[in-house]
């Protein structure tokens, strides 16, 4: 008994600063609109600069509540900084484009906070006069997690307050609700954007800060966050910071209890919580209906045409090209090929859902990682040729999007991308965490090709087949009605479903074949590493996904392999240098503020404005 | 005649605004029924509930004796009723030709296919659709090029995809020049003619509900107040009061 509620009271302490987080993100969303990656970032900064403070300076039991708030104000402050500086560019870019943005922010962050406090994980002292242990039914419970558990219904309290009885709040709770009025606000409107900003980032350092003493920080820890973060917007409700609070005592519970029964895979618990709940009430608990239609639509892209003769041409060119590279017998261009074959298939599945699908994935690594692992897990575990181990890559990943894809298609525009990002996140923490079986973070290792396709030549051959032969297959389907159906779904859900179009059916097929073909992918990759690390379906993989379509062109059906080698062959040049996340961070900024429509589609409007002049 | 359509005590508030209040009426097969009323009456709350948009508080739709209520627009679509809507709804990024096909497509359950082209299906038939609507010249045009009046031709090629019994139009000729307006009612009475398909339409313009209507029910802060031939809707003098007193300028 006595044990049993020590655990709930260590749910509630976890539960405090996962609830502060999120208010800040929903806070933030319901303002502005925008689903701030960066947001686990702030909650990283936040507990770095807390612990600062608090190894720096002998500070007291005031001092230490102090130098909490301090770090929650200098957070506030950077948030403010990004907005100024970024966001206020981006406010009526699409979605993708302003997720992605934050992102840019995130792998900043990352290397601003490896350059000031190292790679080490840090954890803080205990907190001062509070460092003690309570007995209750006869088992400890730390004073700390005690004053926890105050702090998040204090803040939720406070922040109650502030949105019924000031001037502020009422502003933020009406443009939360009533989008015209943000209109009638004129130039205190980006007063109210930054202020929100504020708050929300002050919310998600305070978070953070308040943890140091529980948790240590580590470079990992944004990512972490932002995943459980958009778990407990999505269950409690985008928008409802109420729903945020409940939402993070259930998932914290769920945790508290989960290590209980299955020690590993406390996630996939959250997992099927968070499936449970969105079947019910795709809004979350709290939350309201409207925040899940589409935000305002871009420029719809040009009706498709059969490739013209100089097209195909092209296409045959560089095909030719590709068939001859092994001739320039350079070792090292093959095997740089051969990642470039597959990370344009990769860029190509995601394409498909993203470009004619509009569904946006923010973790699509996921499946390129269930084919690798798939793949390397029965060549290893059982044994199997590498011919039936890439069929079953696929299929492992066709699985996963089947049901992953099943809750997906149930939500769109920042909702569908926060709910795969969670999904994909959670893919990785199940790989990293389950060592027993996928090998934790050291990987599966020594997963060759079978003898026939050893040699560099012959699987740099058996690469360009299949990868040419899946894109080709993706390329025709988008102009079958399999891939009209997505569009028609994606252009006009409202028309699509008075003629009969079933719109998420037709989602969820266009989901569960871009999720084979990353399988694919995935498997050959594992082939052609010889190893899988978890790496491989993180985050920063899927991003690095949604940049090559961008560099690409969305709206373009060559973009994809376009923007796949050029990212690479960048990517490669400065993965060498030391702070290359920076360095990948502002790029991401850059193409999203400055060359938005991608090198494909920036070609195409040079030549069609040469072909309309004289 | 017998009744295509009909509804009985339909009724839905949307928080405490009751938009569609205890509505009872029936299309007759081949028949032309206009749906008036001022702005916010309820009419396309009322259409809304008759294709499976929105699901009504009360009340019941048949067509020829089937349940509607609690289909899906899919599926209420695939019984043989095609609507368009009062802000038009295509596929902005596909050709006019294309958005007629996919009706077809659709139509013949063929939407998931992945082996044909989808520019070779149907390719005729919908040639065929846009030639009825006076789009002909323009079906290689993208729809987001168009002009609001062809669009909402084009809505009506698309909604003739399934060969439907009922069409439900939501102000088909809105945005569109007087000429134009009268031309594509008469367009539409011949469909009727030709097809014995029953209409529901909405319309502002009286010219067009007076001129072609078989018959006309009015609508009012969500009660049907009136209903029956022209003439008899011309005489009602709470028809005429309500239309005056709302400003609305039509001579009677
Ligand atoms: N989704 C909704 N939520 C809340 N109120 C609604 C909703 N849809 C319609 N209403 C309200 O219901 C009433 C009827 O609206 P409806 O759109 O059916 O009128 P209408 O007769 O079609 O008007 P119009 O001629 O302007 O098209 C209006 O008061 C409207 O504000
Ligand atoms: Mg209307």
């Amino acid at each position: 008994m006595g044990f049993y509620f020590t655990q709930f009271l260590t749910g509630l302490a976890s539960a405090s600063s996962l609830f502060l987080v999120a208010a800040g993100l929903s806070i933030i969303f319901g303002v502005t609109r925008i689903v701030n990656l960066a947001h686990g970032s702030f909650y990283m900064l936040g507990a770095y600069i807390a612990y600062s403070i608090v190894t720096s300076i002998d500070v007291g039991p005031v001092g230490f509540w102090l130098a909490v708030l301090a770090a929650a104000v200098a957070v506030g402050l950077i948030g403010v900084a990004v907005e100024m500086l970024l966001l206020r560019r981006i406010y009526h870019a699409p979605e993708m484009f302003q997720l992605l943005a934050t992102f840019g922010v995130v792998l900043v962050v990352q290397d601003a906070a490896l350059a000031i406090w190292g790679p080490a994980d840090k954890l803080g002292p205990r907190a001062p006069g509070l460092d003690g242990a309570v007995r209750i039914f006869g088992e400890l419970v730390p004073q700390y997690d005690l004053a926890m558990i105050v702090l998040g219904p204090l803040v939720l309290g406070a922040i109650w307050l502030l949105f019924h009885k000031t001037r502020w709040g009422t502003l933020v709770r009406a443009a939360t609700q009533d989008r015209q009025m943000l209109g009638a606000l004129g130039a205190n409107q980006k007063v109210l954007f930054t202020s929100v900003f504020f708050a929300g980032a002050a919310l998600a350092g305070l978070g953070g800060a308040a943890q140091v003493p529980r948790e240590a920080v580590s470079l990992f820890t944004d990512l972490n966050i932002i995943a459980e973060a958009f778990v407990i917007v999505v269950v409690g409700g985008m928008g409802s910071i109420l729903g945020a609070f409940l939402a993070a005592v259930l998932i914290s519970e769920l945790n508290a209890f989960g290590i209980l029964i299955f020690p590993q895979i406390t996630l996939v618990l959250m997992f099927l919580v968070m499936a449970v709940i969105l079947v019910v009430r795709p809004w979350g608990l709290l939350g309201r209906p409207e925040f899940i239609a589409r935000g305002p639509g871009e420029m719809p892209e040009a009706p498709y045409r059969p490739a013209d003769g100089r097209l195909k041409l092209l296409g045959l060119a560089a095909l030719l090209l590709l068939v001859a590279v092994p001739l320039a017998g350079d070792d090292f261009l093959m095997v740089l090929m051969v990642d470039v074959l597959l990370l344009a298939l990769f860029a190509t599945s995601l394409h498909f859902i993203m470009g004619p699908g509009g569904m946006v994935s923010f973790g699509h690594a996921a499946y390129f990682g269930l084919g690798a692992y798939g793949a390397a897990m029965l060549t290893k575990l059982l044994d199997t040729p590498m011919e039936l181990a890439v069929a079953g890559g696929i299929a492992a990943a066709a699985a996963g999007a089947v049901v992953f894809g099943w809750f997906c298609v149930r939500l769109s525009g920042v909702y569908f991308a926060m709910l795969t990002l969670a999904f994909a996140q959670i893919g990785w923490s199940v790989v990293f965490q389950w060592g027993d079986v996928t090998g934790g973070d050291d990987g599966i290792l020594n997963v060759w090709p079978a003898a026939w396709a050893s040699s560099r030549i012959v699987f740099y051959y058996l690469t360009l087949a299949l990868c040419t032969g899946a894109i080709l297959f993706m390329r025709h389907l988008l102009y079958a009605p399999f891939g009209y159906g997505l569009r028609a779904g994606r252009d006009s859900p409202l028309r699509a479903e008075a003629i009969g179009i079933d719109v998420r059916m037709r989602q969820w097929h266009g989901f569960i074949l871009a999720g084979a073909m990353s399988g694919l992918a995935g498997s050959l990759y594992a082939f052609s590493k010889g190893s899988v690390f978890p790496d491989i379906m993180a985050i920063p993989q899927s991003i690095d996904g949604l940049m090559m379509v961008l560099l690409g062109g969305v709206k373009t059906l060559s973009g994809p392999y376009v923007g796949a080698a050029a990212f690479h062959l960048l990517e490669d040049q400065i993965s060498r240098l030391e702070f290359w996340r920076a360095i990948l961070g502002v790029t991401i900024l850059f193409l999203v503020i400055v060359f938005p429509q991608g090198l494909v589609g920036f070609l195409r409007q040079r030549l069609s404005r040469d072909e309309a002049a004289p | 005649m017998t009744a295509a359509l009909s509804v009985r005590g339909l009724s839905k508030a949307f928080g405490g605004v009751q938009a569609v209040e205890n509505v009872s009426f029936e299309v007759e097969a081949g028949q032309l029924l206009a749906l008036i009323g001022p702005n916010g009456a309820g009419k396309t709350t009322c259409f809304n509930m008759l294709n499976g948009q929105l699901a009504p508080d009360s009340g019941s739709v048949t067509l020829e004796g089937r349940e509607l209520v609690g289909l899906s627009p899919r599926r209420v679509w695939r019984l043989g009723v095609g609507r368009t809507f009062q802000i038009t709804a295509t596929f902005s990024s596909m050709t006019v030709l294309e958005n007629v096909q996919m009706a077809l497509i659709s139509h013949r359950r063929r939407i998931a296919a992945m082996r044909p082209r989808t520019a070779s299906l149907y390719r005729d038939e919908a040639m065929a659709l846009l030639e009825r609507v006076g789009m002909a010249a323009q079906a290689e045009r993208a729809c987001s090029i168009l002009a609001y009046g062809d669009l909402k031709r084009v809505e009506l090629a698309v909604a003739l995809g399934n060969e439907p019994k009922l069409l439900l139009m939501d102000e088909p000729t809105a945005g569109m020049a007087p000429g134009e307006r009268v031309e594509l009612m008469a367009l539409t009475a011949g469909i009727v003619r030709d097809r014995g398909t029953s209409v529901l339409f909405t319309e502002h313009d009286m010219d067009v509900v007076f001129g072609h209507a078989d018959r006309i029910i009015v609508l009012n802060r969500g009660r049907l107040i009136a209903e029956g031939s022209p003439d008899t809707v011309r005489a009602d003098p709470h028809v005429r009061e309500i239309y005056l007193g709302a400003g609305t300028t039509f001579a009677l």
